[in-house]
């Protein structure tokens, strides 16, 4: 249960850093740490106390196996968050060359 | 022919890594591949409406077939209700694609933006297709991943702006889609549709389930911008470049918003009277706020973004309606009139907000701005984009002959049968203030005193441009037809009969 909790809480330390910072490349950061709370969060439910790797071997008598389909999950929305994360920052870099400065405040032309 | 759902989604995305690597070596090979690849998809699938399909049409993607029908594929399923809105999706497609051959000249790195176009249809298709809870997550970043970039497509101060603030809310809308499938799969152990519908149907309403339900309210909620999570689609639809403004407004926020709501919560989940209520408190605050923050707007597009939300607002409460009488186990016609309403104003929407954002692009186009105090008098030198704006206000606003006149009143004649009287006069009420806003885009850009003489910049629009103004136009008025019950039975009712029969889905899919 204790992971569980620390896991909800590491969501909630990403969103935190999301909603105040101001600077453009913190905003980035928080976001990644609420993305990959998600990530161990799926890599938690598939997780099976002494669990074994899901490889089949000769000889073996009952074995606990880990869910292998939250893992195949995981590989995948880790890609997307790549994707996700390598755009951010291309247009926070993108910000930075117009406005001179990687402070929301001052990148408020859209009004309204 | 037989009917291969995969095609709708391999054709686009082939396309899209073509066009970067020959496109590069062969000049004009971009615009002619995505116009092409569009047409063939619109055809292909006006092909099956008229020919008829046994629905549903599954693909099982990987060849492994379902064992003590329980899938282990991944499936692709084409049925009444993806036919309808994949048919939305390729026609705007096809018009915007078009409409972009000719104004896209202005923009460098032509290449980039048409492989973006079609990365962005792939996700829209694999996301209407996707049988699979973890393949809808999967499609639905490949769409809006592309969005962005094609937000951020002009690389103005604005447009990075509205990327950015685009990017960091779709990417927590994202995350609590992400979360939300975790939790269903922790529940059901399954992530086939079909699969977890049947588990669900069976159990009760745990408080696990209910956070589930939020967390995919909130998600799509903020894909579909109702209000109060709209905060990001004026800036992203008014900065984009106008034929990708018609895309996002037409049919990304419907694609990946409101269909995705529809799926999960008819066809998977039991419909609840706390979640039928929600969704359609939060359509009707979308109809009423929506137009009331548009009164205020001097630019032209965001004025249309503004409408975009008031008008999902309809297609919200629609549908909303009918969940509210399906819970309720009243009257399952007026529940289907409701439904057919909804989804009805979702291709008119699609339709005639599209058509409404082409016009914009083409006055930026020729006057070189957006802002409605600094236009006029455009009628006597833009006649083709005068006329279509005249016929798309008129449908947005509810005027008959046009499409936009019979979904809302279907959508007003089923809210006083069910009784909600409230909201039909809620929905009588933002009809006016429609037609009021659009009275004040009329005479601000095209019937004003002449003040814009001197500063058109082109005097003649491109060819591709006016034929796409036009085909939309007269589709809006060829949309009314849907009232006549041959062709509402061709389109609407296998879609609506997808969203009434609500266990039907899983009962037809989990024995083969």
């Amino acid at each position: 249960m204790m992971v569980y909790i620390m896991c909800f809480i590491l969501f909630m330390v990403g969103l935190y850093g999301v909603l105040t910072r101001r600077n453009l490349i913190k905003i980035v950061i928080g976001f990644s740490i609420m993305e990959f709370s998600c990530f161990l969060f799926l890599a938690l439910i598939g997780y099976i106390e002494n669990g074994l790797a899901p490889i089949l071997k000769e000889g073996m008598k009952n074995p606990v196996y880990v869910d292998p389909l939250p893992q195949a999950m995981v590989l995948t929305a880790i890609v997307i968050g790549l994707a996700t994360t390598a755009m951010l920052l291309a247009i926070a870099i993108r910000i930075y060359k117009k406005y001179g400065t990687f402070d929301i405040r001052k990148v408020n032309e859209l009004k309204g | 022919m037989e009917l291969t759902p995969a095609l709708y989604i391999i054709v686009p995305l082939l396309g899209a890594f073509l066009i970067p690597v020959i496109g590069h070596f062969v000049k004009g090979f971009q615009k002619v591949l995505t116009v092409l690849i569009t047409l063939f998809l619109v055809v292909y699938n006006i092909w099956f409406f008229v020919t008829g399909f046994d629905a549903p049409v599954v693909t099982k993607v990987g060849g492994w077939e379902a064992v003590n029908d329980v899938p282990i594929a991944i499936y692709l399923v084409y049925d009444g209700l993806s036919a309808f809105i994949l048919l939305t999706i390729c026609l705007i497609a096809f018009l915007s694609a078009f409409y972009a051959v000719g104004y896209i000249k202005r923009f460098t790195a032509e290449n980039n933006f048409y492989a973006l176009l079609c990365l962005m249809i792939a996700g829209m298709n694999g996301v209407v297709l996707s049988g699979d809870i973890f393949n809808i997550y999967v499609f639905l970043e490949i769409a809006v991943i592309a969005s962005y970039a094609l937000v951020a497509f002009g690389t103005e101060k604005q447009e990075l702006e509205a990327s950015f603030k685009y990017q960091v809310l779709g990417g927590i809308a994202s995350i609590l889609i992400l979360f939300a499938v975790a939790l269903l799969y922790w529940q059901t152990q399954t992530l086939n549709l079909a699969d977890i519908s049947v588990i669900l149907q069976e159990g009760t309403q745990t408080t696990a389930l209910i956070f589930t339900e939020v967390l995919l309210i909130v998600g799509f909620g903020l894909k579909a911008a109702m209000i109060p999570f709209h905060a990001w689609l004026p800036d992203a639809h008014s900065s984009a470049p106008s034929p990708i403004s018609a895309m996002l407004s037409g049919v990304l926020i419907k694609a990946v918003g409101i269909y995705a709501l529809l799926r999960l919560f008819f066809n998977i989940f039991v419909i609840t009277y706390e979640v039928s209520l929600v969704i359609t408190i939060l359509g009707a605050l979308s109809m009423v706020v929506g137009v009331l923050l548009a009164i205020g707007q001097w630019d032209l597009k965001r004025l249309l973004a503004y409408h975009s939300i008031s008008q999902m607002g309809y297609v919200i409460i629609g549908v909303g309606i009918g969940m509210l009488i399906i819970q309720r186990d009243g009257n399952m016609t007026i529940a289907a009139l409701a439904i057919a309403g909804g989804l009805f104003h979702m291709i008119n929407h699609a339709l005639f907000k599209g058509l409404l954002f082409l016009d914009a692009g083409a006055i930026e186009f020729m006057a070189g701005t957006r802002n409605l105090r600094n236009l006029g008098g455009l009628a006597r030198y833009m006649p083709v984009t005068s006329s279509t704006s005249l016929g798309a206000s008129m449908a947005i606003s509810g005027i008959p002959p046009f499409n936009g006149f019979f979904s809302k009143l279907l959508i007003i004649i089923a809210a006083v049968r069910g009784e909600f009287y409230l909201l039909a006069a809620l929905a009588v009420f933002v009809n006016f203030v429609t037609l009021g806003s659009f009275m004040k885009f009329m005479r601000y850009a095209f019937y004003n005193s002449d003040k814009s003489k001197a500063k058109l910049k082109t005097d003649r629009l491109p060819f591709t441009m006016k034929f796409s103004m036009i085909t939309m136009v007269i589709l809006c008025v060829l949309m009314s037809l849907m009232i006549i019950p041959y062709f509402r039975e061709i389109m609407l009712t296998p879609a609506v009969d997808v969203l009434v029969n609500t266990s039907e889905y899983a009962t037809k899919l989990i024995g083969l």
